[in-house]
């Protein structure tokens, strides 16, 4: 097996004096959809975050492709090939739908015309809605602009941070198909999820995280059929 | 019909006229504070003493272009020394955020002390401006005086009343629709203007898109250095320039700002309006506009006059307190103040 594209090892670290995360290592291969799962207050998010350096890690790298990142800023992550959609406020609520997109893409200095078509190809209603105000849309509405904005850049390693929350069943359904597609493009994808079971599904690889710890890691096929994890965490 | 047209004159001359000026005055004022709260997210009570401060540099440039013999009449000089005092302005505003500002804004400090520290800023530029240039009232305008004068009115329509346009007026009214259309224009359509807006709707995912904060303040700066110095130059060509009157514009611009909505530029238009509509209507006596309405013998023995001049503060103060209390986001919806 090839050295996985991102590669966070032994990530130890938090906030104040107490660790939130323990030796905590997850990877995602070329691309793939790994999920993150797991109970409230596991670190699902705040390991999220430490793959994008945004906390303070004690122990541990983070390597993309190769290439070790751990020293960098988040900013500096983006520009390295990482996208990061926020779980909240991800996007720009009194610009454009347009407009955010092109301040996602506000760090390259080339033509954006063809990424912001090939996301209105991936997002049809966000044409639709191009010259609407961002906060003015529905929910799932936005999760689609905070994605597409976080595609702006090119990344090869799109993370999202419970895509999911507060959407309708339905519209959960829909985005999961759209990231689907996204990795199908050949964009890695790290995702944190709350709901556990559809995640799964679609994850080639889960992550169930407890108290900051590996817990179990396997496909995601795998996971769901474990009985053990089914009833700890999927509710049976 | 004759006394209808009589009585338009009158309100055109005395209450429309000079609300559109002073409007236009205060929402150049608005727009600056509303850029400060909008991006560096607080009030800035220093705004009043900037504007003075341009001024003060536009008045300098202007008597030294004089001393020049350089006119541009029938145009005011003092138009010509416009980016004179903007890029002083600047220069003290940029200078300002970085030995003061910078400081608290790396500590990422809490609004309420934004706004102390820069009564304390305000306090060393009215300093600033009174050591300078004194605290006499400086009048500083030349060129034409009247577009059209009251007897020019006369002669043209017949009329008993007559309609003054003064210059200060009409260059207020362009000026202020130069400026606005193209401030809009810079932050709807530039890529730094959108940034800027991007940055103001939210900090955290604009760093994430590597828009540079700094930039973006700096930006700011400079053009709250041109709202504030043209709306003190407009201000001072129209009325006179002295320090402290520039210190008391600050409660109506403020009122302004925070009744169309702070953090919001169309806002800061509408509310320069209402409240200089407002309080020159408060303050006039209609007296000679009924006359003329009503029939004759009913003509009012008062002077209709709901309060005198000198409480014209009092309305941006009352405006201020009625929005606050029933619609604290202003007319459009900005932040909360």
């Amino acid at each position: 097996m090839t050295a996985p594209f991102l590669d966070a090892r032994g990530m130890t670290g938090g906030y104040g004096a107490a660790d939130i995360l323990h030796d905590l290592t997850i990877t995602v291969a070329r691309g793939e959809i790994a999920v993150i799962v797991g109970p409230n207050g596991a670190g699902k998010s705040t390991a999220m975050k430490a793959v994008f350096g945004m906390l303070p890690l004690r122990a541990g790298t983070v390597t993309l492709d190769g290439r070790d990142i751990t020293g960098l800023t988040p900013q500096d992550r983006v520009a390295a090939g990482m996208g990061f959609v926020p779980q909240v406020r991800n996007i720009f609520p009194t610009m454009t739908v347009q407009e955010n997109l092109e301040m996602g893409g506000f760090l390259r200095r080339d033509d954006i015309a063809d990424t912001i078509a090939q996301v209105y190809d991936l997002f049809p209603i966000l044409k639709d809605k191009r010259h609407q105000h961002a906060g003015e849309l529905s929910g799932g509405q936005r999760q689609q602009v905070a994605v597409g904005r976080a595609l702006m850049t090119h990344p090869r390693l799109l993370m999202l941070d419970e895509p999911t929350a507060g959407v309708s069943p339905i519209v959960m359904d829909e985005l999961f198909d759209r990231i689907i597609e996204v990795a199908r493009t050949g964009i890695s994808i790290l995702m944190v999820e709350q709901n556990a079971r559809q995640a799964l599904e679609i994850a080639d690889t889960g992550y169930v995280l407890v108290q900051g710890r590996n817990r179990y890691t396997d496909t995601g096929a795998a996971l769901l059929a474990d009985p053990e994890v089914r009833r700890s965490f999927l509710g049976g | 019909m004759i006394d209808f047209l009589n009585a338009v004159i009158v309100l055109a001359n005395f209450v429309i006229i000079p609300a559109m000026a002073y409007g236009a005055q205060l929402a150049l004022g608005a727009m600056g504070v509303t850029l400060v709260f909008a991006i560096l997210r607080f009030t800035n009570i220093a705004h009043g003493d900037t504007m003075a401060f341009g001024t003060m540099v536009v008045i300098f440039g202007t008597w030294g272009l004089q001393g020049l013999g350089v006119s541009i009449a029938p145009l005011p000089t003092a138009l010509l020394a416009l980016p004179l005092g903007i890029a002083v302005t600047a220069l003290l505003l940029l200078g300002t955020d970085r030995v003061v500002y910078r400081f608290y804004r790396a500590q990422k400090v809490n609004p309420v002390m934004l706004l102390i520290v820069s009564v304390g800023v305000m306090f060393v530029m009215n300093g600033l401006v009174r050591f300078i240039i004194g605290v006499d009232s400086q009048r500083f305008d030349d060129g034409a005086r009247f577009v059209v004068s009251v007897r020019q009115f006369r002669e043209m329509t017949g009329l008993d009343e007559g309609l003054a346009l003064r210059s200060t007026q009409a260059i207020t009214l362009v000026t202020a629709v130069i400026v606005v259309a193209a401030l809009f224009w810079f932050l709807n359509r530039t890529r730094t203007g959108k940034s800027m807006r991007a940055y103001a709707d939210n900090e955290d995912l604009a760093l994430l898109s590597g828009i540079d904060p700094e930039r973006v303040v700096r930006i700011t700066w400079l053009l709250v250095a041109g709202l504030a110095t043209i709306a003190g130059t407009l201000y001072g060509l129209d009325k006179s320039f002295d320090a402290f009157t520039y210190f008391q514009l600050l409660l109506p611009v403020f009122a302004a700002a925070i009744v169309g909505g702070l953090g919001h530029p169309v806002g800061a238009i509408a509310g320069g309006f209402v409240v200089a509509f407002s309080e020159v209507g408060v303050t006039y006596a209609f007296k000679r506009v009924v006359t003329y309405l009503v029939p004759e013998g009913w003509e009012p023995a008062g002077l209709l006059q709901i309060l005198g001049t000198d409480y014209k503060f009092a309305v941006s103060f009352a405006i201020l307190v009625v929005v606050l209390i029933f619609r604290p986001n202003g007319l459009y919806g900005g932040r909360t103040a």
